[in-house]
Formats: C-alpha cells, structure tokens, sequence
C-alpha cells in the first residue's frame, strides 16, 4: 500500500489576515503557520491506515521552504518521507499539475488531502489531480476504509451522507471525523529528523490565472441590543428594519 | 460563443442556487455578447426545465439518461465537457456545493481551462477577465484574472441579486442531450444513500437557526426547532455539538463544516469563535442569544439579546408565528 498524502501550508485558523506590497501578498509578520485542518484529518487517517496495512506513507507539499516545520510535523505523525516541490503556486491548476507531475512517478494506491485548503477554500485540487492521472476523485470524505484493493467511502452530500465502494487507486478529499487529528509524540518528533524530505523543482505549467490582488471585507456596523424582556421586538425589527423576513 | 451554466436538480426541481447562477450567467453572457446555456442532468419536466428562461437562459440542455440520476461528479464532469464542446462555450459557471466543485474540477482539468471557485461577484469583461472570490474563508477577497480560453467560475450564494419580481416572462427551449457515458465513470458502487428528504438543506435556506454549547444537550433543541418550524428556516450547529453528536454532521457550520450565506442567521448559544464565524460571515444579518455579553459572537452580529435561550427562544417562536 503506497499512500501519498498532499498537505497545505496556512495561516492559523485565527490568523487576522492582513496584506502587503500594495495588497497583492499575504503579511505573513506575526502569522502562526498551521497543516491545514482538513489535511491534517487526511493525515490522521493516512497513517492509520499505512499502520494496518504496512505500506509506506509519504506527504508532499507544493510550496516554499518556510513550511518544512508543518512537513517536519507531518513526518513526526507518521509520514515515512516527504517531497517539497519548490514553488510558490499562483493557483489550484498549478498546484494540482505538480501534484499529478509527482504521482505519475510513482505508483500511489491513495492519494489523500483535505477537502479544501483554508486559505483560498476552492475545493478543487483533488478534482484537478483525479482527472489529470485519469482515476477517481470523491470528495467530502467522512469515513474510509479498505479492504484489499477496494475503498469504502462515507462522503457527505447535501443534507446526509452516501456509502460508495471503489476500487483503488483513488483521490480523495477528505474532512472529519475520518479521523481524530493526532499530535506526534517525542519519538516521532526524534525520528522525523533524520526521515528524508527531498526538494524538487516544479514542472511547467501554462498560467492560467496572474496574479492576484487581495481586499478585505468592509468593517462590520454596530450590533444592535434588544433587552431579554422585549425579546419578541425582535421578530419585528427583523421584518421592518433588516427586512430579513 | 456561448455562457453554459451547470444546474443542480434536487427532486426534479432546478436548485435556488442553480437559478441564482443561471441568472448570474445570463449577465456574463449579455456582457460577454453571448446566448446563456443551461445544462441539467437527471429527471425534470420541461416545465421545471423551462424556468431557467425566466432567468436569462435561452437554451436548456436536457440529459435524462438514467445513469445519470445519481449524483456522480466524474459522469457529471464529462457531460459537461461534451456540453461545452457542442456549444463552443468559453465561459462555464456552476453554483457552488461539494458536487459542483468536484464538477468543475475535473472539466477544468479536461478543458485545460483556468479555474476559479468561490466568486462573489459579476466579473469584469472589459480587457482583462478578472474575478472577485471569497477567501480565508470569507476573512478577505481576491481579484484573480483568469487567462486561459475556457473559463471556468464556481459562483458563491449571493453573488449577484435577483429581483424575483422584476423576472421577464421569458422561456427556454429544452433540448435533449446525450453524452456518451463512460464506463470508467462508474467503478464505484452506491452501497448506501442516508439523506434527510424533508429537511431544508443549510446551503439553499434563506434562514438558520443554529445551536452551539450553550443549548446544553440533544434533549433541549425543541425551543430551537420550534423557532426553526415557525420561520421556515433550516438547523445548524457548532461543530463541538456535532462532534459531541448532539446534531447530526451535516449541521456542522464554520470553518472546518459548511459554509453558509443565508438572509438571516440566528446563533443561539453559541460563543463566536473565529473558526465559526469563518462560516457564517456571507450571512446578510446575524442574530446572536447568548447569556454573556462578552461573548465575541455579539461583534460580528447585527442584533443581539443578552439572555438565557430557553426564556429567549419561545418569545421569539411566539412572535414569529404570529406574524403569519
Ligand atoms: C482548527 C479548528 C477548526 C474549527 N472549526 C470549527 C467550525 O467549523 N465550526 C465551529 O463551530 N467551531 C469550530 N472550531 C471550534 C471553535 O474554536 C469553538 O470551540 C466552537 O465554535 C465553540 O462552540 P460553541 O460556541 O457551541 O461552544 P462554547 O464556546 O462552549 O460556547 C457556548 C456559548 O453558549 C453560551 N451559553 C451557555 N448557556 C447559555 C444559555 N443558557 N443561554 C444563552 N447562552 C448560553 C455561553 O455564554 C457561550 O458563549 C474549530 C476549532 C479549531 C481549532
């Protein structure tokens, strides 16, 4: 079983987000680097599942050199090896071609990842990567299991959940409760420095998108008070002054 | 050349958000000097079908093959590919929802075409194609040009205002469509569909009613479905309430579950927390009940009432119902 888990590289989910160089860069100044969540979920399962099956687990990460503490981390959770493509990707194709680049090399039974990142939250990178390598992609993951080479996966659709059974290899976007986020332990921590994390150069991919420029939402107005004892107004005000109903 | 729109069908009816990226479309293709093309899969009557006119489209594509009555995002993908290929379109909007950006993930792979999900408003078409979308989850925006020939735009709710009222009576021919299917579409199995039919889903609900920690257990959300009922508003929760299974997953908002953007959004008893306020910051106007004034959800809210849930929630079910 060869597990190729990808994973994001992002401001904390309580990160205030703040941009610079004429808004078209993140102010990365005082911003606390997360795994995103949802990779970490793919983490999470990732290694439970290499542990059953003995196969070998390795994270990749498209991405500049200030993340390898979030692989570092991913190695001391139980990824065997890690890969860095040395990039700064501009958008999801981008990202979604070197992740195929990479998969394409080597033969990955699953390729895990998180529903979205929390930065840009498209959504789209396992879809991308699916159809570039010409195998099935199913996202939200909720549950996973494998039984040979079949899948059974729980996904969550509007308003419940379906159960699909697959054959590998796949690509899946997974989200909780897949499984509980694991925090690495001091022999982890120990072993992941010595694990290898091998850098490769991007290949090149048309530009779909130039660069972006960033805005921030218009600030909030003023929360307007209702005492408890006149709580019904509400309903009123709602009606006639936010015309919400 | 041509907008082509994606529309989900839930039950045979056109998704609310579907009609919103049709009309949505509609604009694209009038500023773009094109015909806005609608693409559905899976059973619906012409005259379901034929609303989409009322929204802009000129033409509605129609696959009712059976196979095609299961959401299946990697089938659904290359009927719309074939769509967009038999209508020459360089332009091709979905609404967002899980099944949409799986979607329009892998036509955009297919296509070779620059993909951009979560936008928020009408692009600029004069010189470059840029759009707006939403990111950190809603915590900032991003201009984005896109630069391929084919286009491909994941639209949030509310990215573009209807006025029901104002809607022209103007109809859609339906046209039948057959994309060839391919097998290596259907390798997977359904084993099993689990879907709350009644219920109304949290992406498409005009009003949440959500409950957090401070509703203290499953056995207390009635005052909360009852307010709920008297609305007409779909449930949600924060995510330790479904992870403590008090609520079903599905009802899990924020940062981490589904990302809402209904006209009004009630928190009850929910402190804020940033990483839940990531989900709810789309919604036009926030209500927030909680006991203690400090909590950080009055600062992101419109209204507030300090107080106790279970005194607050049968006023405010009181007062709703007789608003009818
Ligand atoms: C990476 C990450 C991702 C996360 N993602 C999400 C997410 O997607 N969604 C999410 O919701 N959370 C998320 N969280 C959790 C988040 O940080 C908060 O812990 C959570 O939102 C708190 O839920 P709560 O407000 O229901 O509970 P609490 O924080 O415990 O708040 C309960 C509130 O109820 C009030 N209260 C108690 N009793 C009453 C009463 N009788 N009447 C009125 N008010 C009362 C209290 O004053 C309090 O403000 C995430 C956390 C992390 C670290």
């Amino acid at each position: 079983m060869k597990i190729l888990v990808c994973i994001t590289n992002v401001p904390d989910t309580t990160a205030k987000i703040s941009f610079t160089d004429n808004d078209t860069k993140l102010n990365k100044n005082g911003v606390q680097f997360i795994i995103g969540p949802y990779d970490d979920y793919a983490l999470a399962r990732g290694v439970e599942l290499k542990e059953q099956s003995g196969g070998c687990l390795t994270v990749l990460h498209v991405g500049e050199a200030d993340a390898e503490p979030q692989i570092r981390k991913a190695l001391a959770i139980g990824a065997d090896d890690a890969i860095r493509v040395n990039a700064d990707p501009q958008d999801s194709y981008f990202t979604a071609a070197q992740i195929a680049h990479i998969a394409s090399q080597n033969s990955y039974d699953l390729i895990l990842m998180g529903r979205e990142s929390i930065d840009y939250n498209s959504g789209v990178v396992h879809g991308l990567v699916g159809e570039m390598l010409g195998i099935p992609s199913y996202s939200p993951v909720m549950k996973l299991d494998l039984d040979g080479n079949n899948a059974t996966i729980t996904r969550e659709i509007d308003g419940g959940k379906e159960v699909l059974k697959a054959p590998l290899p796949l690509v899946l976007g997974c989200q909780e409760p897949i499984a509980e986020w694991k925090i690495p332990n001091m022999r982890g921590i120990m072993t992941a420095r010595t694990k290898p994390l091998n850098v490769v150069e991007p290949v090149s991919v048309d530009d779909m998108t130039a660069p972006q420029t960033y805005q921030l939402p218009a600030p909030k107005g003023a929360c307007k008070m209702i005492p408890a004892d006149q709580a019904e107004t509400l309903i009123k005000l709602l009606q006639t002054e936010a015309k919400v109903l | 050349m041509s907008v082509l729109i994606y529309v989900e069908l839930d039950n045979s009816s056109i998704k609310k958000t579907s009609l919103e990226a049709v009309a949505y479309g509609a604009k694209v293709a009038s500023q773009t000097g094109g015909q806005a093309v609608v693409l559905a899969l899976g059973k619906a009557e012409n005259a379901e079908l034929e609303k989409a006119g009322q929204y802009g489209a000129t033409k509605v594509l129609h696959a009712a093959d059976g196979k095609l009555e299961h959401e299946n995002s990697l089938a659904f993908a290359d009927a719309l590919v074939q769509a967009a290929t038999q209508e020459g379109s360089k332009i091709i909007i979905l609404s967002k929802s899980g099944l949409s950006d799986a979607m329009a993930a892998r036509a955009a792979a297919k296509l070779k075409a620059g993909i951009v999900s979560g936008v928020t408003a009408l692009p600029e078409t004069n010189g470059a194609f840029k759009v707006t979308r939403a990111i950190f989850t809603g915590k900032a925006f991003a201009t984005t040009e896109i630069k391929s020939d084919i286009k491909v735009l994941v639209v949030r709710k509310n990215a573009i205002e209807i006025d029901e009222s104002a809607l022209n009576g103007g109809s859609a021919t339906v046209e039948a469509f057959q994309p060839a299917l391919r097998d290596s579409d259907f390798t997977a199995s359904v084993v099993s569909i689990e879907k709350a039919d009644s219920e109304l889903s949290l992406t498409e609900a005009e009003i949440i009613v959500s409950g957090g920690r401070g509703m203290k257990g499953p056995e207390h959300w009635q005052p909360l479905i009852d307010l709920a009922k008297a609305l007409g508003a779909a449930t949600g929760c924060s995510k330790p309430v479904s992870d403590l299974d008090w609520r079903p997953h599905h009802e899990h908002i924020g940062q981490t579950g589904i990302k809402v953007a209904p006209n009004l959004y009630i928190a009850c008893g929910i402190s804020g927390a940033i990483q839940h306020l990531a989900g709810v910051n789309g919604s036009k106007c926030i209500v927030v009940i909680n006991k203690d004034p400090e909590a950080p959800f009055f600062k992101a809210a419109d209204y507030g009432i300090v107080g106790d849930v279970f005194d607050i929630l049968p006023k405010l079910t009181e007062a709703a119902k007789s608003l009818k």
